[in-house]
C-alpha cells in the first residue's frame, strides 16, 4: 500500500518545509511542539499556582511579580494578588485552547485521520498551514496581553478564562490587556474554524474506496463529531467576544446594564460555545482511546456503532447542556429543571462508552504495553471525573459546591487527568509510528506512575475542599483549608516532575535509535497506519488502498 | 507486631470501611465550629437550614453512595479484566463484539439509577428556588471589594453598611483570619430571611454554606434567595465569582441571634449607621440596578 515518492511531488527542505508546510504530518508535527511549548508553560503556572496555595498566606506571587514585571515592593503584594488571576486565567487558556486542543486536533488528528481513512493528505493542505500559523501567533498574543495594563495600574487580565463581564468589561479592566486576549481568542477560533472545516471534508471526500462511514475507525469519528461541534459553536463565541470588544471600544452596551445591556447574555453566549468546548477536549481521547483498548486486547472495538453514536450523542447534548455552568445566576426554576435534566442525561451515552472499553477488554488478551496503561488510567480518571459531574448536574447540589475546589476537582479529573492521559496514551500509541523510534517503555511507565499519583493526589483532596466550601481562583484561604491544599501542592509537584520522565524518554528514544517498523504493536493494530512505514513516507497512498474486510460488522 | 495487634488492626480497618460514610457526613459535622470550615474536613459542612439538611441528605446518602459504587465497580471491573484476561491468562483472544441484551443493560441501569437521583433531585431544587413569605428582607450589594447591606425601613430597619473584611492585624480572640469582617448583618432565629442581591460594579456571589444558600450578584439584576436558620451563631461566607484583585478577601458574615436581640441591634443600628457617607452608596448601588 505504501508508494514511493520519488518524482511527481515536491519535498522542500529545512524552513520552507515547516514554515510554508502543506503536508499533514508535518504541520501535525508543528502542532505537537506548539502543544509542548503551550503544556510547558501552562504546567509551570500551575506549579507556581501550587506553590502559593502550599500554605495559608501569600507568599510566592508578589516575589514573582517582582521578578515579571519589575513591580515596586510596596505594591508587591497587590501586584502579586493581580497576577495571581493572571495566572489562573492564562493557565486555563493555555491548556484549552494551546495544549489539548493543538494536540489531539492539529498534532494527532493532523497526522492520523488522513491515513486512517487512507487519504493522501488533508483535503485542504493550505488551509491546514494556516490554521496552524494562526494558532501559533494567537499563542504570542495571549503571552503579550501579560505583560500590557488590564485592571487599572496592573499588568494582564485576571478574570478567569470564562472573562465575564463587567469584569472584563471597562469596568474591571480597561487597559488592553483584555482586548490582547479578545483578538488572540478570535485568531484561535479561526483557526480551530478551518481547521474543522478541513477534517469535515477530508473526512466526507477522502476516504479510501470501500471505507464507509460505519466502517471508519473510531478516531475519525470522533474527530468528525468535535470538527463539527467547532464549527457550530466557535463562532457565537467569536459574536460574543467581538460584542465585548465592541462594548469595551467603541461604546455599545451589549453587557452593560446602564445602557440596557445583560452581562448574563455574555455568559449564556460564552457557555453556548464552552460546553461544547469540554467535549472538543475530550472526544477525540474517546477515539483513541478505543483504537488503543482494541489493540492491546487483541480485540475489535465492542459495539463499533454504538461507539460511534454515542459520540455522536454526546455532541448533541453537549449543545444543549450550557446553562448547567449558570445555576446560580438567577435562572428560574423550570430552566434549571430543564438543564439538570439535559446534563444527567449525557451520562447514559458516556456510560456506554465506559462499558464498551471494559466489555472490549473483557475475552482478550491483554498485552500491557505503556500506551494501554495509559489508556486504562484514562478509562478510572474519566469515570472517577464523570461521577462528580453527575453531582455537579443537579442544581440543588451544585447550589453547595458551584465555584468551589469541588468543582475546580471534577473538571481536573475530566480535563488534566483524562484529557491529558488521552494525549499521552496517544502519544507513546503513535510516537513510534511517527518518528520511526521505539522508546523505553519502562520510562513510560514510570512516566504514567509519576503523574498518576502526581495528579491524583493533587485533586482528590480538592473534592474535600470544595465541600468544605473553599472557593476557587482564591489566593489565600482560611486555615482550616491547609491541610488538604499542603498535600494537593505536594501532588502538583510529583506530577510536575513527572514532565521530567516523559522528556528523558523522548530524548532517550531519538537518541537510542531503535527502529519501529510498520507495526510493533502486533496482530491487534488493525487501523491502516500500521500497513505504512515508520515514518510513513512523506506522502503516503498515492494508490489507494481498497478496504474490503468486514471487520466491524 | 504481635497477632493480636494484627487482628486489631484488620478490625479497626473493617470497622473504619463500615462507618466511613457514617464519618463523611456525621462526625465531622460534630467536631465542628458552625458557620465556619472545620480543619481537614472531609464533607459537607455543618447545615442549619432545612434546605441545608436537605441537601446533605441528598449529597451524603444518595449522590456520594452512588457515585462511590459506581467508581468503585468500574475499578474493580479494569482491574479483573485485567487480571483474568492479560495475555498470560488468556492468550487466545475472543472475537466477541456484540451483545445486544449487554448493550440494552447498560444503558438501561444508568437511566433507572437517573431517574432515581433526579426525583430528591427535583424536589430540593423546587425547595430552594420557590421563595417561601419572608417577614424580614435584606438588599445585599456586592462592591469591589466588599458587601453592603440595607435593611428596609417598613420592616424597622431603614439603614445600610458596609461589611469589610478585618485586616489581619485588627483580629481579636476568637476572629477569623480572611472571614470575620467589621460589621455582621444581623438576622432573626426561626425566621424566613429572603436576600436580594446585586452588585454596583462588576459581578460578585454570595455563599453561605451553612445555609446552604449561593447567588451571584449580577449589576442590573436583583436576585432573590432565602434562608431560615434554625441555630444562633455566626456563619460566614466567601465571595464566589472572581471580581479581580481582591476576590478572595470580601467574606460576608451574618449573625443570627432571638428576635428581641435582632430588635435591639436594629435600633442600635439605625442611630450607628445613621452616618452621612452611606446613602451616597446606596444612590450609586441604586443607578447600578
Amino acid at each position: 500500500m505504501a508508494s514511493s515518492t520519488a518524482g511527481a511531488h515536491d519535498h522542500p527542505i529545512g524552513l520552507r518545509r515547516f514554515l510554508f508546510s502543506t503536508n499533514h504530518k508535518d504541520i501535525g508535527t508543528l502542532y505537537l511542539i506548539l502543544a509542548v511549548i503551550g503544556g510547558l508553560v501552562g504546567m509551570l503556572m500551575s506549579v507556581a499556582i501550587r506553590a502559593e496555595l502550599m500554605h495559608p498566606g501569600i507568599s510566592v506571587f508578589p516575589g514573582l511579580a517582582q521578578m515579571l514585571y519589575g513591580a515596586d515592593p510596596s505594591m508587591a503584594t497587590d501586584a502579586g494578588k493581580n497576577l495571581y488571576n493572571v495566572f489562573i486565567t492564562a493557565h486555563g487558556l493555555l491548556m484549552i485552547f494551546f495544549m489539548v486542543m493543538p494536540a489531539m486536533m492539529g498534532g494527532f488528528a493532523n497526522w492520523f485521520v488522513p491515513i486512517m481513512i487512507g487519504a493522501p493528505d488533508m483535503a485542504f493542505p493550505r488551509l491546514n498551514n494556516i490554521s496552524f500559523w494562526f494558532l501559533a501567533v494567537a499563542l504570542i498574543l495571549l503571552v503579550m496581553s501579560m505583560f500590557v495594563e488590564g485592571a487599572p495600574g496592573m499588568m494582564g487580565f485576571g478574570g478567569g478564562w470564562v472573562f465575564y463581564p463587567p469584569l472584563s468589561s471597562n469596568i474591571g479592566h480597561p487597559g488592553p490587556a483584555m482586548d490582547f486576549i479578545i483578538l488572540s481568542l478570535h485568531l484561535a477560533g479561526a483557526s480551530s474554524i478551518l481547521g474543522s472545516i478541513n477534517f469535515i471534508t477530508t473526512i466526507f471526500n477522502m476516504r479510501a474506496p470501500g471505507m464507509t462511514l460505519h466502517k471508519m475507525p473510531l478516531f475519525a469519528w470522533a474527530m468528525l463529531v468535535t470538527a463539527f461541534l467547532l464549527v457550530l459553536t466557535l463562532p457565537v463565541l467569536a459574536g460574543a467576544i467581538t460584542m465585548l470588544l465592541t462594548d469595551r471600544n467603541f461604546g455599545t452596551m451589549f453587557y452593560d446594564p446602564a445602557g440596557g445591556g445583560d452581562p448574563l447574555l455574555f455568559q449564556h453566549l460564552f457557555w453556548f460555545f464552552g460546553h461544547p468546548e469540554v467535549y472538543v477536549l475530550i472526544l477525540p481521547a474517546f477515539g483513541l482511546i478505543s483504537h488503543i483498548v482494541s489493540t492491546f486486547s487483541k480485540k475489535p472495538v465492542f459495539g463499533y456503532l454504538g461507539m460511534a453514536y454515542a459520540m455522536v450523542c454526546i455532541g448533541f447534548l453537549g449543545c444543549i447542556v450550557w446553562a448547567h455552568h449558570m445555576y446560580t445566576v438567577g435562572l428560574s426554576l423550570n430552566a434549571q429543571r430543564y438543564f439538570v435534566f439535559a446534563t444527567m442525561v449525557i451520562a447514559v451515552p458516556t456510560g456506554i462508552k465506559i462499558f464498551s472499553w471494559i466489555a472490549t477488554m473483557w475475552g482478550g488478551s491483554i498485552s500491557f504495553r505503556a500506551p494501554m496503561i495509559w489508556a486504562i488510567g484514562f478509562i478510572f480518571v474519566f469515570t472517577m471525573g464523570g461521577v462528580t459531574g453527575v453531582v455537579l448536574a443537579n442544581a440543588s447540589v451544585d447550589r453547595q459546591l458551584h465555584e468551589t475546589y469541588y468543582v475546580v476537582a471534577h473538571f481536573h479529573y475530566t480535563m488534566s487527568l483524562a484529557a491529558v492521559f488521552g494525549v499521552f496514551a496517544g502519544f507513546y500509541y503513535w510516537f513510534p509510528k511517527m518518528t520511526g523510534y521505539l522508546y523505553n517503555e519502562t520510562l513510560s511507565k514510570l512516566h504514567f506512575l509519576f503523574l498518576f499519583v502526581g495528579v491524583n493526589l493533587t485533586f482528590f483532596p480538592q473534592h474535600f475542599l470544595g465541600l468544605a466550601g473553599m472557593p476557587r481562583r482564591y489566593i489565600d484561604y482560611p486555615d482550616a483549608f491547609a491541610s488538604w491544599n499542603y498535600l494537593s501542592s505536594l501532588g502538583a509537584f510529583i506530577g510536575a516532575f513527572s514532565m521530567v520522565v516523559f522528556f528523558y524518554t523522548v530524548i532517550e528514544a531519538f537518541m537510542k535509535k531503535r527502529y519501529a517498523g510498520y507495526n510493533p504493536w502486533g496482530s491487534g493494530a488493525t487501523t491502516l497506519e500500521w500497513t505504512l512505514p515508520s515514518p510513513p513516507p512523506f506522502h503516503q497512498f498515492e494508490t489507494l488502498p481498497r478496504i474490503t474486510g468486514a471487520e466491524h460488522q | 507486631m504481635s497477632t493480636d495487634t494484627r487482628q486489631l488492626i484488620s478490625r479497626g480497618a473493617s470497622l473504619m470501611a463500615l462507618v466511613l460514610p457514617l464519618i463523611l457526613s456525621a462526625s465531622y459535622s460534630l467536631a465542628q465550629v458552625e458557620g465556619q470550615p472545620a480543619p481537614g474536613g472531609v464533607g459537607l459542612p455543618v447545615t442549619v437550614t432545612d434546605v441545608g439538611h436537605d441537601t446533605q441528605f441528598f449529597y451524603n446518602w444518595i449522590l456520594l453512595p452512588v457515585i462511590t459504587f459506581i467508581a468503585i465497580s468500574v475499578l474493580g471491573l479494569l482491574l479483573y479484566v485485567s487480571w483474568r484476561f492479560n495475555e498470560n491468562a488468556n492468550p487466545v483472544p475472543s472475537k466477541l463484539t456484540h451483545h445486544t441484551g449487554l448493550e440494552i443493560v447498560w444503558t438501561l441501569v444508568p437511566i433507572l439509577i437517573l431517574v432515581f437521583i433526579s426525583v430528591p433531585s427535583f424536589r430540593l431544587l423546587t425547595k430552594q428556588v420557590e421563595i417561601p413569605e419572608a417577614k424580614v428582607t435584606i438588599k445585599v450589594t456586592g462592591n469591589q471589594w466588599y458587601w453592603s447591606y440595607k435593611y428596609p425601613e417598613d420592616q424597622g430597619g431603614g439603614f445600610g453598611f458596609d461589611q469589610l473584611m478585618k485586616a489581619e492585624a485588627d483580629l481579636e480572640p476568637g476572629d477569623v483570619r480572611l472571614l470575620s469582617v467589621d460589621n455582621e448583618a444581623v438576622v432573626p432565629v426561626n425566621e424566613v430571611v429572603k436576600l436580594q442581591i446585586t452588585a454596583a460594579d462588576v459581578i460578585h456571589s454570595f455563599v453561605i454554606p451553612a445555609f446552604s444558600i449561593r447567588m451571584d450578584a449580577v449589576p442590573g439584576r436583583l436576585n432573590e434567595t432565602w434562608f431560615k436558620a434554625e441555630k444562633e451563631g455566626v456563619y460566614y461566607g466567601q465571595c464566589s465569582k472572581i471580581c479581580g484583585k481582591d476576590h478572595a478577601f470580601m467574606p460576608s458574615a451574618i449573625r443570627v441571634v432571638s428576635r428581641e436581640k435582632y430588635e435591639e441591634w436594629l435600633a442600635e443600628s439605625k442611630k450607628k449607621y445613621a452616618a452621612a457617607e452611606m446613602p451616597v452608596r446606596l444612590a450609586a448601588s441604586e443607578v447600578a440596578r
